[in-house]
């Protein structure tokens, strides 16, 4: 029987493009969008980038809205739910509720994200912010328009891209880390440490090791109290400390959820029609063998549209597998990931993180290629990408790496 | 097909290149350059995949 009635929970990328592969896929059936926060679906990569880069006095930076009401609305036909948390899942009835109302479906994307962790207690103080949502870029980006002393709180890629936008605006900036090995979990500790060097070349005090006891302030923040005994003044303080799939609306559901909604090769929640994206999917990933949750911009809409094919036309869903990939820009370098950063060795092929401006480093695990991170690689990152696709194996890749340091070295 | 590059919107993420790489290179500037200017035969999946999967959208196909 054909699907006559899409709803996709969620509003974001991955929402976004659930709607519009279902409509460029021919699907003519109703289709509902329904979103927490009162915006049009926007681009988050800008929001901690460009977005955050000084403008002149009354100009704004360039807006990262998707698509106008009109094109969503009129031109594909999706009926906006803005506004609107969805608060429970009935997949018997196949019904999602919302707040006082519910929605019918019997296709579901469930795309609801990932929520930016707060640090307990200073959520009600003035100009402390995480950096996840449109709203909190507005906040931030004001704050440093009026020359915000600033402490990060995380040195992850969000923290660092802010502390990067501070700097930029020549702004003092100290970025806190509770880990002595930042960015271990994401890229591995020697290259979070190779990655970390960008901020001691670019003048933010960067400290590793140390905790945050207290963020405190009468109205608005004052300072940051650290486990060292030291405080550090502060008029904005960013927390940049990770974030959690959005599920708890999803509990009780018969949905299994475990750090995400857990899902099957071809996104599926394992109920009639239901499928998942984006943040808050954690699905098997075939090409790694293994499941995985990513908040990657490439995975979150490249699984929109297949969870969205795969929940009209369940007959002939098709599986998702990808290499992960990331980037963060820091000051005027970008960080490209590609693959998984869990390895038996990590061997650096280009460059000395702490003098080079370009350094390019390969994970190992077992005999294959498994990951690869460049600091100013653009040149070879997709390229690597296609090996770890190809499960290509180490040797074949050192040999790969090799023959690239042979054409850099001749054309210098 | 023509592919046309957004100079102002592309910043050289690369992802065009992992789903079309007889099409799209990023070079050692960091630039992309297109390998070909016209959608080659048997490939115009994989460059509306890179269409698609543009973080900046700044490719598109033109109909000649």
């Amino acid at each position: 029987m054909a699907r006559k009635n899409l709803v996709v929970v969620g509003a974001s990328l991955a929402g976004l493009r659930a709607v519009e592969a279902a409509r460029n896929s021919g699907f003519d059936g109703s289709i509902t969008l329904v979103g927490a926060e009162e915006h049009l679906p926007y681009d988050r990569p800008p929001l901690s980038k460009a977005y955050l880069d000084w403008n002149e006095p009354g100009a704004e930076p360039e807006s990262t809205t998707f698509r106008t009401e009109s094109a969503l609305r009129e031109d594909m036909n999706v009926r906006l739910v803005l506004g609107r948390k969805a608060t429970g899942l009935d997949i018997e009835r196949k019904r999602v509720l919302l707040d006082g109302t519910s929605l019918d479906y019997d296709a579901l994307v469930l795309a609801t994200g990932a929520r930016a962790r707060t640090f307990p207690g200073s959520e009600r103080l003035r100009g402390v912010h995480t950096l996840r949502t449109l709203d909190d870029a507005v906040a931030v980006r004001s704050a440093l328009d009026e020359g915000a002393r600033t402490v990060v709180i995380g040195a992850g890629f969000i923290g660092s891209e802010v502390a990067a936008g501070a700097r930029k605006r020549g702004l003092d900036v100290t970025v806190v880390e509770a880990s002595p090995t930042p960015l271990a979990r994401a890229v591995g500790s020697a290259m979070g440490s190779a990655c970390v060097a960008l901020h001691h070349r670019n003048g933010t005090d960067l400290r590793c090791g140390v905790g945050v006891d207290a963020i405190e302030g009468e109205r608005g923040v004052e300072r940051v109290g650290l486990s060292d005994g030291t405080a550090i003044p502060a008029d904005l303080v960013v927390v940049g400390i990770g974030a959690d799939p959005c599920t708890e609306w999803l509990e009780g559901s018969g949905l299994r959820l475990d750090d995400g909604v857990l899902c099957d090769q071809h996104l599926s929640a394992g109920a009639d029609g239901v499928f998942a994206a984006g943040d808050v999917v954690r699905w098997h990933n075939a090409l790694f063998d293994r499941p995985m949750r990513l908040e990657h911009w490439t995975s979150a809409a490249e699984q929109g549209a297949v969870a969205a094919r795969n929940a009209i036309e369940p007959g002939s869903a098709k599986a998702y597998q990808t290499v992960p990939y990331f980037w963060s820009d820091w000051y005027d370098s970008r960080i490209q990931f590609v693959g998984v950063p869990d390895a038996d060795e990590v061997r650096i092929v280009e460059g000395d993180p702490v003098r080079d401006e370009r350094v390019v480093a390969l994970y190992r695990r077992g005999d294959r290629l498994v990951g690869v991170l460049t600091i100013n690689g653009q040149n070879v990152i997709m390229k690597y990408r296609a090996l770890i696709m190809k499960r290509t194996c180490w040797d074949d890749a050192n040999t790969f790496a090799e023959s690239r340091a042979r054409v850099r070295a001749q054309s210098r | 097909m023509k592919i046309i590059v957004d100079r102002c919107k592309c910043t050289g993420l690369g992802i065009c290149e992992s789903l079309a790489p007889d099409v799209f290179e990023v070079d050692d500037n960091g630039d992309l350059e297109l390998k070909s200017e016209l959608v080659p035969d048997g490939q115009l999946t994989d460059v509306q995949d890179a269409v698609a999967g543009c973080p900046t959208e700044a490719l598109r196909i033109e109909e000649d």
